[in-house]
């Protein structure tokens, strides 16, 4: 394939696709370890009515209130959960799953009463987004990486999901001793003086940012896909949280591009003239990746 | 037009299916509730996004043998046998391998709803041009439906209740003392496996009336409404049942009325009405409850205070303890007691001088581990005991010359 068709059509979506997959498996990590694995779906789930209602007050499609609304929705929905959880005393994955529903409800609800027929923003789009929209139409070949021209069209999700991406990379270097304390041993962590509460809040916090960021560019379904299956087939690779976190990344880059490059040409090959969803694809190819540690993983045994 | 539908006039389909989401409701809501005591609500929530690549494959199974594709009974047992499989995946991933319960519904949840959006696509490139209206499955769609399919969804709906009500009884054993229940020479991998085969079959049939993302909250939502009002488990399951119908029963009729809004959300955001109005009035575990409670101890321990207070002749400075006070006619408006005033704050005072005796003697210690600074001693210890404690209070006498 010749570089003046990859790098206009695939290279930006394989980019974004890589992107939100790393900035979601990092975290994804600390999550798993800390059995709050399924913060992820919550978070996926819930951003729809923020992103339906930053609509509805703007009036337009644009990043930057939806960003906020999502960002709002999903602060309400760990208050409501808490508090659903301290007030009725329910156990914490009843309390979620009443909320996350509600507000995905809530979210679908609206967006079907309120007239939203004249732009693309419906409960398809959400789940399943739409990476392979996500062109660069001002590319023509290898060369337009070095043209600022054409770089100034690349579209506006892989600046910003690779922004995302330093951000959350960034939070778990410089927190990266706390958090590994805290996540094998918070007693331990609370003793020698950490505060441990702030800390998980923030990691769930730099969470909800990655989904949202990644939600708005490739719809909910990859992003609970990352949250959990990378680091979950490297969590049965190895014993050592460095090495988890390696692998979780080589795990994360591999579906992206192995689930963008079969979604795309797989049905090529086998004689179809058409494609496939992405980002289904690559959360396919996550739990490929998933079974394929959990048969043959050096550590996948419960010890 | 909406009342119509309420009253069920709204023709033969529409009132089946109304009918058939009411008995899903009550069937989701019984067997919810035994999947919530066993805390493992978050499964069916898996097994529920297993269900779409399943109706995908039976679509293209059925188009390839060169049907129609649009057989809901196909559809629904495609269904059923990749829920099937979504749940042996993650039992599977749960106990043979090290990941955690959790990790394992996400994952499979994911994967499986991942691969069935790949399939919805095939779908669409291979018949462009025809609807094959799978989408109907994700926040279910019951506007238009074919009379068989109707009758369908409400018998299975129906069988669906039947087999919960049949299956209670060693739910309910299993829900709260597994051991017992294998001592007693059942299988707890059978009951399991049971509890797991209703979660399924509501699944699957809630597949076309709630949808696939959201049939979950049918599961959760009554059960939890439910323990708010009763600490007894047969109470729970009818109470969870019943909100569970309703629900399913009034989101049915609205959507028959407005045919644009899909079922799903309707019936989870009825459900989610009957839980907060649960969360904040019920009695005992309610917001108001517990607020109303908090507020009567606060004043039993303010009014205590301060007539012991009044009985030391110390003043009294806390507004609260003044106000109640005077509002009980125990203090004048300067402060001073009145003789009823007077009369309560020397039988506190007494009260207090019996508890610490009793609270020195370990012949009371019964008695003694209920002292909260609060209760009266009357309402604990027999007239012949209160006898003996006072005959060791000191007792009042003359200044030695």
């Amino acid at each position: 394939m010749s570089g003046a068709e990859f790098v206009p059509l695939s290279l930006t979506p394989m980019l974004i696709g890589i992107f939100v997959a790393m900035a979601c498996a990092l975290p994804g990590n600390f999550l798993l370890l800390r059995r709050q694995a399924l913060i992820g779906d919550a978070i996926s789930h819930v951003v729809l009515p923020g992103i339906v209602v930053a609509f509805l007050l703007s009036g337009a499609v644009a990043a930057l209130p939806m960003l906020l609304g999502a960002a709002g929705a999903a602060v309400i929905a760990v208050a409501a959960i808490e508090g659903i959880r301290r007030v009725g005393r329910i156990e914490p994955g009843a309390a979620m799953g009443v909320v996350f529903t509600t507000m995905f409800a809530g979210g679908v609800l609206l967006l079907e009463i309120s007239d939203t027929s004249d732009v693309h923003l419906d409960v398809e789009h959400a789940l399943f987004g739409n990476l392979e929209s996500l062109i660069w139409l001002d590319a023509f070949g290898w060369a337009s990486l070095l043209d600022p021209e054409a770089l100034a069209g690349l579209p506006v999700e892989l600046p910003r999901m690779a922004a995302t991406f330093v951000l959350v990379g960034a939070f778990v270097a410089l927190f990266w001793r706390p958090l590994k304390i805290s996540t094998f041993d918070e007693g331990f962590a609370q003793t020698i003086g950490m505060r441990t509460r702030p800390l998980g809040l923030a990691l769930v916090v730099v969470s909800a940012i990655a989904a949202v960021a990644a939600f708005d560019a490739v719809g909910s379904i990859i992003v609970i896909a990352m949250f959990i299956c990378p680091p979950a087939a490297a969590r049965l690779m190895t014993n050592r949280l460095e090495t988890q976190v390696a692998w979780s990344m080589v795990f994360a880059i591999l579906a992206a591009v192995t689930g963008y490059v079969l979604a795309g040409y797989g049905p090529l090959w086998m004689g179809f003239d058409a494609s496939v969803s992405a980002a289904g694809m690559i959360a396919t190819m996550s739990g490929v990746i998933l079974a394929i540690a959990a048969f043959a993983g050096p550590h996948r045994r419960s010890v | 037009m909406i009342w119509d539908a309420l009253f069920l006039g709204l023709g033969y389909n529409a009132t089946l299916v109304t009918i058939g989401a009411m008995l899903l409701g009550m069937a989701a809501g019984v067997g919810g509730t035994f999947l919530f005591l066993r805390k493992r609500a978050l499964v069916s929530d898996a097994v529920a996004h297993a269900t779409l690549p399943g109706v995908g494959l039976a679509f293209i199974v059925m188009v390839a043998f060169g049907g129609d594709g649009r057989s809901l009974v196909g559809l629904l047992l495609g269904g059923a046998m990749s829920a099937g499989i979504g749940l042996l995946c993650v039992s599977w991933l749960s106990t043979r391998t090290r990941l955690a319960e959790d990790a394992a519904i996400g994952a499979v949840l994911s994967v499986f709803f991942g691969f069935g959006i790949v399939i919805l696509t095939v779908i669409q490139a291979m018949n462009a041009g025809r609807q094959a209206g799978l989408e109907g499955f994700l926040l279910g769609s019951t506007a238009g439906m074919l009379r068989t399919d109707a009758i369908v969804l409400a018998v299975s709906a129906a069988l669906t209740l039947g087999l919960v009500l049949l299956l209670r009884r060693p739910l309910t054993l299993a829900s709260f003392d597994p051991e017992y229940a294998s001592a007693s020479g059942r299988s707890i991998a059978r009951i399991d496996l049971a509890m797991m085969g209703i979660v399924l079959a509501v699944t699957v049939v809630g597949l076309k009336i709630v949808g696939l993302i959201l049939i979950v909250a049918l599961l959760i939502i009554p059960p939890v409404t439910a323990r708010f009002w009763t600490e007894r488990t047969d109470h729970v399951v009818a109470i969870s049942g019943l909100v569970g119908g309703f629900a399913g029963y009034l989101g049915a009729a609205t959507s028959a009325a407005v045919p644009d809004v899909p079922t799903g959300p309707i019936i989870v955001l009825i459900s989610f009405a009957l839980f907060a109005l649960s969360l904040l009035f019920a009695p005992q575990r309610g917001v108001l409850s517990s607020f109303l409670r908090h507020r009567s101890f606060q004043r039993r321990v303010h009014l205590r205070q301060g007539l012991l207070a009044l009985a030391q002749h110390q003043p009294i400075y806390e507004g609260l303890t003044m106000r109640l006070l005077k509002n009980a006619g125990l203090v004048l408006a300067d402060g001073v007691p009145t003789d009823a005033g007077k009369a309560r704050a020397a039988k506190a005072m007494l009260d207090e001088a019996r508890w610490t005796i009793v609270r020195g003697d370990q012949s009371y210690e019964a008695a003694a581990i209920l002292y909260d600074g609060l209760t009266d001693l009357e309402t604990l210890l027999t007239a012949d005991q209160l006898q003996d404690v006072d005959a060791r209070l000191s007792k009042p006498h003359g200044v030695g010359a």
